[in-house]
């Protein structure tokens, strides 16, 4: 846990050094290309290699009841049995996290009335899925709020986002209410793995890296804005310069841009290689993406060898006069041939 | 050899496609940092320097407004004592009187929509 805020604490001293010292063009240039090419190619890299990978077994999760008899009724869309089926449990658990919202948790209660002794419950636990679908849509928004620095000019549906995003007018600059919200989804992912004993004991440098950083570039982000600013003219110049593919000096912005930029570099950088790449991940899972019908139909396992088959009617072709001297049933008896044979 | 091929490479192409859209937006075009046009009589100062009205003009305005309507309060004190009105029509805009040609500029590129004029009328000669 430490180790990675130590890391993110070193990007960020690391940038801005960098920047006080006029390595801007390091930081604000080089960094943000290398960074798109590797989270590019590496998530395309992952997409090719997961679709490599042969599925051996049908193994979609069952979250109720799978299609059957006319009169017992299908849990349609958690054990889907058709295509289209398959495609609105993958619409639900993209878009709304099903998964999570139909999460469990376990508890050992001392001290039950029930029973006067200890006893295990279990209770639907909603927190987790709420603050995750609160951390992923307004990180959504906030990402696409950026576009205003990429395009020029500037398309009417980014406004009407900012619009709604900053309606309660706190402030100048408008406050942008998914801005607070991304932090504070980010603090009950952290929170969770340190209050919660159990996820705690299976948190693991790669789980607080990502929440780390994310804090890092929303915090680095919410100060740009509201605290230390900087020329924001020149930013979306210094921006337009790099998708132009014709960079600009970097003189005149204030170094926590770089920091900034780098921490969002380093993001892109290691998302292919770590739990991020769960947003293309979730599409390749078998246990999701597989329709529910194992009942009906055989899913062959893809790296089988091929098979020699010596199907029985062959089988009784080949030994039909061994048998027929055992004594052994035949389909088609030995003496049909003889009979022909005579006939002639 | 890819399973499910056809669908892999959709999603691919589209998740390409997403993230360079920046890229191609701009294809070809030409992105120039657009200048204000500063006031005509350079001799007079602003309120605070150069580079704070730069960064705070936004807050200020938010101060001023409060100081004005919520406190009844119209007079500010600057940084190095000077005394001033605080008014947008009769302080602001009397220096900065070109709203297209300053306020727009800096403000339409970055997409800042200010709910100035939600009580103000907008300056002449303007949208």
């Amino acid at each position: 846990m430490l180790n990675a805020l130590l890391v993110v604490v070193a990007i960020t001293i690391i940038a801005w050094l960098g920047a006080a010292i006029g390595l801007g063009g390091l930081f604000g240039v080089f960094l943000p290309y290398v960074a798109i090419l590797v989270f590019l190619g590496g998530v395309v890299w992952r997409m090719v290699y997961w679709a490599k990978s042969p599925v051996p077994f049908a193994i979609p999760t069952t979250g109720g009841q799978e299609k059957s008899l006319d009169f017992i009724k299908q849990a349609k869309l958690d054990c889907p049995d058709t295509t289209f089926g398959v495609v609105k449990r993958m619409f639900l658990e993209v878009f709304l996290f099903r998964s999570l919202f139909r999460n469990v948790n376990a508890e050992i209660k001392t001290d039950d009335p029930i029973n006067g002794g200890p006893r295990i419950i279990y209770y639907s636990s909603k927190w987790l899925w709420l603050f995750a679908l609160i951390f992923h849509y307004c990180f959504f928004i906030v990402f696409f709020r950026h576009f205003r620095f990429f395009v020029d000019p500037v398309p009417g549906c980014i406004s009407f986002v900012e619009m709604i995003d900053g309606i309660l007018q706190i402030g100048a600059p408008r406050l942008y209410l998914t801005g607070v919200f991304l932090v504070v989804g980010v603090l009950f992912l952290l929170g969770r793995r340190l209050v919660n004993p159990r996820v705690r004991y299976i948190s693991l440098m790669q789980d607080y890296l990502p929440l780390f950083l994310i804090l890092g570039i929303a915090i680095s982000g919410i100060l740009m804005r509201y605290v230390c600013k900087t020329d924001i003219t020149q930013v979306k110049a210094f921006i337009m310069g790099l998708v132009h593919f014709s960079p600009i000096s970097s003189d005149g912005i204030d170094p926590i841009f770089f920091i900034h930029v780098a921490l969002v570099s380093s993001l892109l950088i290691y998302f292919p290689f770590s739990k991020l790449t769960h947003m293309a991940g979730v599409f390749f899972s078998p246990t999701r993406n597989l329709p529910c019908n194992t009942r009906r139909v055989r899913h062959v396992n893809p790296w089988n060898p091929p098979k020699d088959f010596l199907t029985y009617p062959e089988y009784e072709d080949l030994y039909r006069e061994a048998m027929a001297g055992a004594g052994l049933p035949l389909d088609k008896p030995l003496e049909a041939k003889k009979e022909q044979k005579s006939g002639e | 050899m890819l399973y499910n091929s056809k669908a892999v490479i959709a999603g691919i192409v589209v998740f390409l496609v997403i993230c360079t859209a920046p890229f191609w937006a701009n294809f070809g075009g030409d992105y120039k940092k657009p200048e204000v046009l500063m006031p005509a009589n350079k001799s007079e100062q602003c309120v605070e320097s150069a580079a704070f009205m730069r960064a705070e003009h936004m807050q200020l305005l938010n101060e001023w407004r409060d100081q004005a309507l919520r406190d009844d309060n119209r007079q500010y004190v600057s940084s190095n004592g000077t005394k001033w009105d605080i008014s947008l029509q009769n302080t602001c805009l009397k220096c900065h009187n070109n709203y297209e040609e300053f306020c727009d500029k800096c403000h339409l590129t970055n997409n800042v929509d200010p709910y100035c004029w939600t009580c103000h009328i907008l300056p002449k000669g303007s949208k």
